[in-house]
């Protein structure tokens, strides 16, 4: 069995005529996290929806765990779990009920789903909210519901696009101990424009820069690539700036 | 999976008021309607003994009842199919869906069933009004099935309508202002034409309803309400799936 969770190769996505992502490959392994940078409007969002199956590619190919996501959608998709850019919340269910929902729409067997939800809502800190609707909750915790959302069937791979926005020092402190824990057993990806997060959370970078990969590597790499940036702030003004004067 | 999201938008209706006060409301309106059947009823009855063969208790009031339950179907539906993609739409809960292993015709089916469980409700209430009048005579259960078979295919038609209108836009009112048009719209469109073979006439709902209300189980209009809601099934699964390319 390999431990390649995620392989993409010439991932391409046009809107119209306008490209937002063009010819990105790149390989994630078991237990690493991957972090997504780029300015706004980089393609991050795009990518990784297709990764998610929620967008089709116009062109290339993405495997999970070895299965052609575009040609066996159903079996490539029990694998992941995806938090989009806005949390897919029905503000109207209460947190138990939406778990359990998110829980049978991943298939996970009814016998194990009062176990799934509280091993998931133990990690993600709700356990006291499962009775409270969603509607009511704070922002932070509505996040939180969105991540228990994407892990509550305990995919190999969890897609987190901009997991931390618009949190607390606090919260953002306690998801990214979440993130690295889940680093541990399942491959993360998550994209974010927050450097700090990146240096903090993920052992390989990726950037993006209007809709192509600049940059993909580990930190060490990012170094050796770079020796005259002192830091991964300057390398990534250096290579997006540099595609701009270009 | 499909009773999975049928069960979950079913739960959602009845988690906020809306399909509380409809039930509520139409109960009351149809109540009211069969209590002025039954005093017609009752005013006519003398007359009608003396008849050689008389119209019976369920033509006089069950039918009536289902026809106006029809017309009551055709205003409610569009309140509530208008939520089932555009409102996932615009609160961006779509990518729930998208990103589960389930296929789109898994989800529109699911969507659909879930209304008409809620439409069902709605339809075993008519009914279960029409068998309080076996207190103090006998119905005719042949044509009651008529009507209840017919009110089914009419609501699932509505159902699917409504659905595929509420899968072209982001804009839930928008829906439901498409939907009613496109309801009344199917429901007259035989107005003006004189001719009773003409397209016209074969496009109308109501043209079909009324013979399963006279108790007439013609194979041509079940067809006809059987065609028109996988014809709009598909062209929301596609339109759905259109959505990812």
């Amino acid at each position: 069995m390999t431990n390649i969770t995620v392989s993409t190769s010439d991932l391409s996505r046009s809107y119209g005529t306008r490209t937002a992502v063009h010819d990105i490959g790149f390989e994630l392994r078991q237990g690493e996290v991957l972090g997504l940078l780029g300015p706004n409007g980089a393609g991050k969002t795009t990518t990784l929806q297709m990764l998610a199956g929620c967008l089709a590619p116009s062109a290339g190919r993405i495997e999970i765990c070895g299965i052609d996501l575009l040609e066996r959608p159903r079996e490539a998709k029990a694998l992941l779990g995806f938090l989009p850019e806005t949390p897919p919340l029905y503000r109207d269910l209460t947190v138990d009920e939406y778990l359990r929902f998110a829980a049978r729409l991943h298939h996970v067997p009814k016998a194990g789903i009062p176990a799934a939800l509280e091993r998931t809502k133990r990690r993600c800190g709700l356990a006291d909210t499962g009775k409270r609707l969603i509607g009511s909750l704070s922002k932070g915790f509505q996040q939180r519901v969105g991540i228990a959302q994407a892990i509550v069937h305990n995919p190999r791979v969890v897609i987190l696009d901009e997991p931390t926005v618009g949190l607390d020092p606090i919260q953002i402190r306690e998801i990214r101990t979440l993130i690295r824990e889940l680093g541990g057993k399942h491959s993360v990806i998550l994209s974010t424009h927050i450097l700090t997060e990146v240096e903090s959370v993920c052992d390989r970078i990726q950037i993006m820069d209007r809709g192509q990969l600049v940059f993909g590597g580990d930190f060490a790499q990012l170094k050796q690539a770079h020796p005259e940036q002192a830091g991964l702030e300057e390398v990534f003004i250096h290579l997006t700036q540099q595609e701009e004067q270009a | 999976m499909i009773f999975t999201i049928a069960a979950k938008e079913l739960k959602t209706l009845f988690a906020s008021p809306l399909a509380w006060i409809i039930l509520a409301v139409l109960q009351c309106l149809l109540a009211w309607f069969f209590l002025g059947q039954v005093d017609a009823f009752l005013a006519v009855q003398p007359q009608l003994a003396a008849l050689a063969n008389p119209p019976g208790v369920t033509e006089l009031i069950v039918t009536p009842l289902f026809g106006i339950a029809a017309m009551i179907l055709l205003m409610v539906v569009p309140p509530l199919s208008m939520r089932l993609i555009a409102e996932e739409r615009r609160n961006q809960t779509m990518a729930l869906l998208l990103s589960a292993p389930v296929s789109i015709t898994e989800i529109i089916l699911g969507k659909f069933l879930g209304l008409m469980a809620f439409l069902a409700l709605f339809i075993g209430l008519t009914t279960l009004m029409s068998f309080s009048l076996y207190g103090g005579a006998t119905l005719d259960l042949g044509l009651l099935a008529g009507n209840i078979l017919g009110l089914v295919l009419l609501a699932a038609s509505f159902a699917a309508l409504g659905l595929y209108i509420s899968s072209l836009t982001a804009h839930p009112i928008v829906a439901a202002i498409g939907t009613l048009g496109a309801f009344l719209g199917l429901w007259v469109v035989d107005i003006s034409a004189r001719d009773p073979d003409s397209l016209l006439h074969y496009l109308s709902l109501l043209k079909h309803f009324e013979s399963f209300n006279r108790g007439v189980i013609a194979t041509a209009d079940a067809a006809y309400f059987t065609l028109f809601t996988v014809l709009f099934l598909v062209l929301a699964v596609r339109r759905l799936d259109r959505d990812r390319l």
